[in-house]
C-alpha cells in the first residue's frame, strides 16, 4: 500500500505543476510544467496499480500530447514569448467560479459514503485489460480507433491550407 | 492509509486548476492545456474507482484509456483549428474569437 | 317529363361554358347555342308543367328528387335536390318562356355589339341562376341560385361597363342585394338552428308545431329582407330605377319578369313561415302596399322611358308583396305571372322605341304610332293591360288583389285593414293608368319631333313583342272567377280559395283605370290642362317626386355623415388601440432582444464560465435540503 507521504508529494508535486501550467506567463514554460503535471498523473496511476495506464500516459500525454502543443505554441507565436500567456478578464470570476466548484465538489465527496471493496487487484491487470478491450470492449475499441483516424485525418485537413 | 476520498479530492483540486486555465487564459494553446489538465483528473477519478470499487475487474481502465484516445483525437484537432485560425486572422487570443455570436 | 326537370337549370349553364370556353367568337353561333338550350328548357318546363296540371300533384304533396350534397352525419344535411309542384311548374313556366323570347329579341337588339356572345353567355348565366332558384328543394340551395343571380345581375347591369353610370349601377345593385342577402342568411341559419334543416317540405311540417311565435317572427321579417332587396321594395328598391343602365332586353328579363319576382316566388315558397307569423305577415303587407304607392307617385313625373317603366315595376311588386302577405299566394303568384308577361311585352317595347329614335326621354319621342305600327299596337296592349282594363290579364290579376285586400280585416282581425289596403290598390291602379297613358300619350300620340327617322325594328323584336301581347291578353283566363279559378285551385296554400266573382271590385277598378287614362288623355293628349303649369304650381311636391324622394340622397348623406364618420372611428380605433397593442409587443420584444442580444457574446470562454457557474449554483440549490446545506 502507499504511504500517504508518498501519495501527497506526488499529489503536490502535480498540483503545483499544474498551477504553474496555469499561472506563468510564458506560453513554453506552461507547456513544459504540463509535461511535469502530466508526469504526476502518471505516478499516480502507478500509486493506484494501473501500470498500464501509467505508461500509456507517460508515452501519449508527456510524450506525444506534451510535443504536440510545443509545435502548436511554436507554429502559432506571435510577439513576446514572455508576454504569451496572460488572463482574459475572467481572472478574477473565473477563479471563484473554479474554487466554488471545487468546494461543492469536495463537500459532495465528504459526504458520499464509498462501499469500498476488500478484494485484491490481480497480479496480472495488463492481461485483463487486454482481454476485456479485445474481448468484451472491443467494439468501443475499434471506434476509438476510427475516431483517432479520423482526427487525425480531420486534422492533417484543416491545418494544411486547402487551396481550390 | 490513502483511501478513495484523497484521490477524488487530489483530481477535484485537479480539475478546478484546468477550468481555471480553460476559462482564464487569452492564448488558445493555453486553453486546450487546461482541457487536458481536466481530462487527467477524470482520468485519475476513473481508475480511483476502479481501484476501490471494483479492483478484480478493469472496467475503469478500459474507459480510461477510450479517454486518453479522445483527448489526443482533441487536441489533434484542436491544434489543427487554431492553427488554421492564426493563419486567417493571426491571432490565437479567444478574446478575438467571437464568431459565435450574430 | 318530371324525371328530367333537373335538365332545366342545367342546359343554359352549358350553354353558358360552351359560348365562353368555344363560340365566343362565332357571334351567331353563341346566339344559337343559348336559344337552343334555353328552347330544350323551355319544352321540358312546358312538359312538366302539363304533367303536373293532368296529375294530382299539389303544393302539399310534391313530387321530390334529391340526391345528397354535403352531410355531416347527425347534424347536417344539404340536399341537391328539385321540387316540382305547381307552385314551381309556372314559375318555371314563365321564365322559361320569357327568357326564350327575350333571347330570340336580343338577336336585333345587340346586333353589332362587341360584346354579342359574351351578352348571350350571361343571359344564359342568368337563366340558370333563375331556375335553378325556382326549382331548389332547400333554403340552402335557394340562398347559392338567390346569390348567383345576384351576380348575373351583376354582370347584366354593368354590360356597357366602359360606361361610368352602368358600372356605378351594377356596383350599386350589388351591393343593396347584398344588404338583403345578408338578411335572408341571418333567416335561413336561424331556421337552421331551430328545425335543423334547409328542405322546405320538412319546414312546412316543423314551422306551424314551433311554439315561439316572438322568435318566429324575428325569423320570418329577417327572411323578407332578402325580398325587400331582390324585388325593390321600401326601403331597399334604389337599385331598380338604376339597373336600366343595362341593355333593354335585361331590364325585360331581368328587372321586370323574373329576378325581381324571385322576392314574390321566396315568399310563396316559403309562406307557411310567414302565415305562422301573423306580425311578420302584416308588415310585409304594409311594406308591399306602401312600395306600391310610393312607386307610383314617383312614376308619374319621370322622363326617361325606362325608368317610367322600373317605377312602375317597382309598384307591381309592391303589389304581389301585398297581396301575399295579405295572405293569398294565388294572388301574389297571379299577378306575379300576368305581370311578367305584360312587363317584358312593355319593357321590349321600349326598347324598340329607343333602338329607333336613340333616346330615352318620352318628351324627346313623339309621333311614333305612325312609323312603328307593331311596336306602338303591342305596347298599347301591354299598357292596357297593366292599367287593368278588361278583359286583358292584368284586369283579372289585379282584380283579385283586390278581392284579397278586401278580406284583409278578416285574416288580422282588425276591421278597417280591409278598406284601407282596398284604397291603396285602387289608388295604385289609378296613377297607374295615368303613367302608362301619359307615356303612350307622349311618346306615341304626340308631335313629332323634328329630325326623328323612326322605323319599325327588325322581325327578331317584332315577333317576340307579338307573343308576348298574346300572352298579355288572353294569360289572364287561366284564373278568373268565370273560367273555373284554374289558377286559384291550384297554386294555393292550405286549402284553395276560389273567389266569387265581386262585381262592385270589378266595375269600381274599371273606373277607376279609366279615371287615370281620361286623365292622362286631358293633360297630355288633349292638353287641356297644361302639365307645366301643373308642375309649377305644385312645384314642391313635382321636385320631391322627380328626385324620388331624395331616398338616395338620404343614403348618400348617411353614408357621408354616419357610416363614414363610425369608420374613422373605427380605423382610429384599428390603427392606435389595436395596431398600438400588436406593434406595441414586437416593439417590446424587439427591445428586449436589443438588450439580451448582449448576453450571447460569441465568446467560448464566457460559456464555459457560464456553465460551471449553473453547475455550481444548481449544486447549491439541490444540497441545500438534501445535505443541510454546504
Amino acid at each position: 500500500m502507499v504511504s500517504p507521504i508518498t501519495f501527497w508529494i506526488v499529489a503536490g508535486v502535480t498540483i503545483l505543476a499544474a498551477l504553474a501550467v496555469v499561472s506563468l506567463k510564458n506560453l513554453i514554460h506552461s507547456a513544459l510544467w504540463l509535461v511535469a503535471a502530466f508526469v504526476g498523473v502518471a505516478a499516480t496511476y502507478l500509486m493506484l496499480e494501473a501500470e498500464f495506464l501509467a505508461a500509456v500516459q507517460v508515452l501519449v500525454y508527456a510524450g506525444a500530447i506534451s510535443i504536440l502543443i510545443v509545435f502548436g505554441v511554436m507554429l502559432t507565436r506571435r510577439g513576446d514569448i514572455r508576454e504569451s500567456n496572460l488572463f482574459t478578464r475572467y481572472r478574477v470570476s473565473g477563479g471563484v467560479i473554479s474554487l466554488g466548484l471545487l468546494v461543492v465538489v469536495v463537500s459532495s465527496i465528504m459526504k458520499s459514503k464509498w462501499i469500498i471493496s476488500r478484494e485484491i487487484v490481480p497480479e496480472n491487470n495488463v492481461g485483463l485489460l487486454a482481454q476485456n478491450l479485445l474481448g468484451q470492449y472491443v467494439i468501443p475499441f475499434e471506434v476509438a480507433a476510427i475516431l483517432l483516424l479520423v482526427a487525425l485525418v480531420g486534422a492533417i485537413i484543416i491545418a494544411k491550407e486547402v487551396r481550390d | 492509509m490513502v483511501g478513495l476520498n484523497e484521490y477524488l479530492i487530489f483530481a477535484a483540486i485537479l480539475f478546478c486548476i484546468g477550468l481555471y486555465g480553460a476559462v482564464a487564459k487569452k492564448n488558445a494553446v493555453a486553453v486546450l492545456m487546461g482541457i487536458e489538465l481536466m481530462l487527467n483528473s477524470v482520468n485519475i477519478n476513473l481508475i480511483a474507482f476502479n481501484r476501490f470499487l471494483t479492483p478484480s475487474e478493469v472496467t475503469g481502465q478500459v474507459f480510461a484509456i477510450i479517454v486518453v484516445v479522445v483527448a489526443a483525437a482533441e487536441v489533434a484537432v484542436g491544434l489543427a483549428l487554431i492553427l488554421n485560425i492564426y493563419r486567417q486572422r493571426l491571432t490565437t487570443d479567444v478574446n478575438d474569437l467571437d464568431w459565435l455570436k450574430w | 317529363m318530371i324525371q328530367f326537370a333537373w335538365l332545366i337549370p342545367v342546359l343554359p349553364i352549358i350553354a353558358f361554358a360552351v359560348i365562353v370556353f368555344l363560340t365566343r367568337r362565332m357571334q351567331m353561333v353563341s346566339a344559337l347555342t343559348a336559344i337552343v338550350a334555353m328552347a330544350g328548357s323551355l319544352i321540358i318546363a312546358i312538359g312538366v308543367l302539363v304533367q303536373v296540371f293532368s296529375t294530382n300533384i299539389t303544393i302539399a304533396e310534391p313530387v321530390e328528387l334529391v340526391v345528397r350534397w354535403l352531410e355531416v352525419p347527425g347534424s347536417l344535411l344539404i340536399e341537391a335536390g328539385v321540387l316540382i309542384d305547381p307552385l314551381s311548374s309556372v314559375m318555371l313556366f314563365v321564365v322559361t318562356s320569357i327568357a326564350f323570347l327575350i333571347m330570340i329579341y336580343s338577336i336585333g337588339y345587340m346586333k353589332g355589339d362587341p360584346g354579342f356572345s359574351v351578352f348571350f353567355a350571361y343571359l344564359s348565366l342568368f337563366s340558370t341562376s333563375m331556375l335553378g332558384l325556382v326549382i331548389s328543394n332547400n333554403y340552402f340551395l335557394t340562398f347559392m341560385f338567390w346569390e348567383l343571380v345576384g351576380l348575373s345581375s351583376y354582370l347584366l347591369i354593368g354590360f356597357y361597363w366602359n360606361k361610368d353610370s352602368a358600372s356605378d349601377a351594377s356596383k350599386k345593385a350589388f351591393i343593396t342585394n347584398r344588404v338583403g342577402d345578408f338578411g335572408f342568411m341571418l333567416g335561413m341559419f336561424f331556421l337552421f338552428l331551430l328545425f335543423g334543416t334547409f328542405n322546405f317540405q320538412e319546414l312546412s311540417v316543423a314551422i306551424p308545431a314551433f311554439a315561439n311565435k316572438t322568435l318566429l317572427t324575428i325569423v320570418a321579417l329577417l327572411v323578407f329582407v332578402g325580398p325587400i332587396a331582390k324585388s325593390a321594395q321600401f326601403p331597399l328598391h334604389v337599385w331598380l330605377p338604376d339597373a336600366m343602365e343595362g341593355p333593354t332586353p335585361v331590364s325585360a328579363l331581368i328587372h321586370a319578369a323574373t329576378m325581381v319576382a324571385a322576392g314574390v316566388y321566396l315568399l310563396a315558397r316559403g309562406f307557411v313561415l310567414f302565415e305562422s307569423a301573423k306580425t311578420a305577415l302584416l308588415i310585409i303587407a304594409i311594406i308591399g302596399g306602401f312600395s306600391a304607392v310610393f312607386a307610383a307617385t314617383i312614376g308619374l313625373v319621370q322622363r326617361d322611358i325606362k325608368r317610367i317603366l322600373a317605377f312602375s315595376t317597382m309598384s307591381q311588386l309592391g303589389y304581389m308583396v301585398m297581396a301575399i302577405g295579405l295572405g293569398s299566394i294565388t294572388a301574389g303568384m297571379f299577378h306575379l305571372t300576368t305581370h311578367a308577361f305584360f312587363k317584358a311585352l312593355l319593357f321590349l317595347g321600349a326598347g324598340s322605341v329607343i333602338h329607333a329614335v336613340h333616346t330615352q326621354d318620352i318628351f324627346e319621342m313623339g309621333g311614333l304610332a305612325k312609323k312603328m305600327k307593331t311596336t306602338t299596337w303591342t305596347f298599347l296592349i301591354g299598357s292596357l293591360s297593366l292599367a287593368g282594363i278588361f278583359p286583358l290579364a292584368g284586369f283579372w290579376s289585379k282584380d283579385e288583389i283586390l278581392v284579397t285586400a278586401l278580406n284583409a280585416g278578416e285574416i288580422f282581425g282588425v276591421p278597417f285593414l280591409g278598406p284601407l289596403f282596398l284604397t291603396l290598390g285602387l289608388l295604385v291602379a289609378f296613377m297607374t293608368a295615368f303613367y302608362m297613358f301619359r307615356l303612350i300619350f307622349v311618346a306615341f300620340f304626340g308631335s313629332e319631333q323634328a329630325g326623328q327617322e323612326a322605323h319599325e325594328s327588325p322581325i327578331s323584336m317584332t315577333f317576340p313583342l307579338v307573343i308576348l301581347a298574346v300572352f298579355a291578353i288572353f294569360a289572364g283566363f287561366i284564373g278568373t272567377p268565370f273560367t273555373d279559378n284554374g289558377f286559384a285551385a291550384w297554386v294555393y296554400y292550405g286549402h284553395p280559395h276560389l273567389p266569387e266573382p265581386n262585381y262592385f271590385i270589378m266595375i269600381f277598378s274599371t273606373i277607376v283605370a279609366f279615371a287615370g287614362i281620361l286623365f292622362a288623355w286631358i293633360i297630355y293628349g288633349k292638353k287641356a290642362i297644361s302639365a307645366e303649369k301643373l308642375a309649377v304650381r305644385f312645384s314642391a311636391i313635382h321636385t320631391l317626386l322627380y328626385n324620388k324622394y331624395y331616398i338616395d340622397e338620404a343614403y348618400q348623406w348617411f353614408f357621408d355623415k354616419v357610416f363614414l364618420r363610425i369608420a374613422d372611428g373605427c380605423r382610429w380605433f384599428d390603427r392606435t388601440i389595436v395596431d398600438g397593442i400588436a406593434d406595441g409587443f414586437g416593439d417590446g420584444l424587439r427591445e428586449m432582444g436589443a438588450r439580451l442580444r448582449f448576453i450571447q457574446t460569441g465568446n467560448l470562454q464566457n460559456y464555459a464560465l457560464v456553465i460551471f457557474a449553473a453547475v455550481v449554483i444548481i449544486a447549491l440549490w439541490l444540497a441545500v435540503p438534501v445535505l443541510g446545506g454546504i
